[in-house]
């Protein structure tokens, strides 16, 4: 007897964005149907992964992750071609030297090193600010104009900075990331509400605030799971592109700071697949663009994702 | 939940009037406003007024008009399959054919018709018997129906089946009848067809007719209905679908809940 494959009839799809300009350019969503089931629907774009650097040298960055950076951590645009050269889709640069805790660095001091990493590498690149609202407000804003044309995609903007930063991304031309901490309902009213600021909904990208493996993924994983059958069902304000900070969430597990034992083995292996587990793990569920630290993750996230865009022939 | 504006009906005074003589005004300023109050179609009804031999070329007329200031498709209401088809080659987009009977003889003319066009059929449970007054008999009905779709295979999600709302005032033991028909419907086949009422019909020559409309509409909501021709000039009708979407978990919570089902 004939077997007849069950789909499923979506009325709606994730839009699809544009980061960077020119050949360089990285599109991401545009999907009609879940992650990977390429039998049912169109996936034109795959998962995309960025390396991130910083506009100061981490403090807390275990051995195993420095070490692949060593000699550049203090100068973010060498940095930045070494991502390049890793492989990375995307350079994010977290401007955690802005934090008040940190160097507490002037919006000017932001937009010298912003401008300097987006001359220095030919691949679309992201800014994040340090966290605290009141001070992304002021910093992501300027570096929004130094970067005006470059179709950045810049963020965190949040329910109660998110006037300011997305104004300055549609005014100048960039992508903006909101975030809003595992709460869908909050995460569909900041889109609504930075559309309403004429940001086209093809340029606004969703951060949940994901966790790592064995750190609450699955609490995102559902989030991000039940807004894409939302968007999937027509819903337009949850039809974005999903971020997911993985490398942050990843490299604060106690699995990827402890050191070689017995145990637990070499930390190397075990840290890079504690990243690897949650990025491949969180794109089951919708993400689009994946933020990782270590370059062996990035290298072992792209062969699954590549396996996994493959169309299986019937 | 999909709404469908009742407004350019020939029953109204104004649009009767417009119809007589072919002022595209009065059509076009309810074509505009009902999408922007949100409708999702336009219903289309050439109204009593109309001989059958003129009801193809008013509908056609209509039609046009409708759509020459409003993007949104439209339900094509009438009981004579010419003016229906009369609307459908004008029409632009997916159209609603509204509706056959459960009789064997109208549902050979409609589903073909509605296959041709790849349009939605509203299939009434109602046959030239009458509008039964139990549940149980407008299932027989409805199943007639999903049958006459199998036979012209016609996709059971893309038949609407109406169950018939009557006046409160006069047909009060219909009200629960249809919504455990609506009920009913929903478990009928897998995909289930979609649901359609005609809302202001419940409150004919009653007092307090908006209130009636709001509190039935939420009621057939919860218990399945998908479609329902209403008065979109009704606020908080609209708002009250808004709200009963949200309660029933069909649209995911957001505080502009209003204001996005607006939009959509």
């Amino acid at each position: 007897m004939a077997f007849t494959v069950l789909k499923e009839k979506w009325a709606g799809n994730v839009v699809e964005m544009v980061i960077g300009q020119g050949a360089g350019a990285v599109k991401v969503g545009g999907e009609n149907t879940l992650p990977f089931l390429h039998f049912e629907g169109e996936i034109p774009n795959a998962p995309v992964a960025a390396l991130e650097v910083w506009d100061m040298e981490p403090p807390d960055w275990p051995g195993v992750l420095a070490s692949p950076f060593a000699g550049v951590m203090s100068d973010p645009s060498a940095w930045a071609v070494k991502c390049v050269d890793y492989g990375a889709d995307l350079i994010c640069l977290r401007l955690a030297g802005a934090h008040p805790d940190n160097k507490d660095s002037s919006p000017a001091e932001a937009v010298a090193v912003a401008s300097e990493v987006a001359g220095a590498v030919n691949i679309p690149i992201m800014v994040i600010g340090c966290g605290v609202e009141e001070k992304d407000a002021e910093v992501l804003p300027a570096v929004a104009e130094a970067l005006a044309g470059k179709n950045a995609l810049l963020g965190c903007a949040t329910i109660n900075n998110y006037k300011a930063i997305a104004a300055a991304c549609v005014l100048h031309g960039h992508n903006v990331i909101a975030t809003s901490p595992l709460d869908i309902n909050l995460a569909k009213q900041l889109n609504i509400l930075i559309n309403e600021l004429n940001m086209p909904v093809n340029r606004i990208a969703m951060d949940p605030l994901v966790g790592a493996l064995g750190y609450g993924i699955e609490y995102a994983y559902s989030i991000m799971e039940r807004a894409r059958l939302s968007a999937l069902s027509g819903d337009k304000m949850l039809a974005m592109p999903v971020v997911c900070f993985v490398g942050q969430e990843a490299w604060k597990s106690k699995e990827a700071k402890a050191e070689d034992s017995d145990e637990w083995g070499a930390q190397a292996r075990r840290a890079i697949l504690w990243e690897v587990v949650t990025a491949t793990s969180l794109v089951q569920s919708g993400g689009a663009v994946l933020v990782l630290r270590h370059p062996e993750s990035l290298r072992q996230f792209k062969i699954h994702v590549a396996a996994m865009m493959k169309e299986v022939s019937s | 939940m999909i709404l469908i504006g009742e407004r350019i009906n020939g029953m109204f005074k104004d649009i009767a009037q417009a119809i007589l003589n072919r002022d595209p005004g009065v059509i076009e300023y309810w074509a505009k406003r009902q999408t922007d109050n949100g409708a999702h179609y336009l219903d289309i009804n050439t109204g009593p007024a109309v001989t059958k031999e003129d009801q193809p070329a008013v509908m056609e007329w209509l039609t046009k008009v409708a759509q020459s200031v409003s993007p949104l498709p439209c339900c094509l209401d009438s009981a004579n399959p010419d003016a229906i088809e009369a609307g459908l080659k004008v029409h632009r987009g997916r159209a609603i054919i509204n509706s056959t009977t459960a009789d064997k003889w109208k549902m050979e003319i409609y589903f073909p018709m509605a296959v041709k066009y790849n349009a939605y059929l509203i299939g009434l449970t109602m046959n030239e018997k009458g509008v039964p007054k139990s549940a149980g008999d407008r299932i027989a009905l409805a199943m007639e129906l999903v049958v006459g779709a199998e036979l012209h295979n016609f996709p059971i999600e893309d038949l609407i089946i109406d169950p018939l709302v009557l006046p409160a005032n006069v047909a009060q033991e219909h009200g629960p009848e249809v919504i455990e028909a609506l009920r009913q419907i929903k478990i009928l086949t897998d995909p289930p067809p979609r649901t359609i009422v005609g809302l202001s019909n419940v409150s004919q020559r009653c007092a307090e007719r908006s209130l009636l409309n709001r509190t039935y509409l939420v009621m057939c909501m919860a218990a399945g209905l998908d479609y329902a021709i209403v008065n979109m000039d009704d606020e908080m009708l609209v708002d009250a679908a808004a709200a009963a979407e949200v309660l029933l978990n069909q649209n995911i919570y957001c505080d502009a809940f209003l204001k996005t089902f607006r939009k959509r």
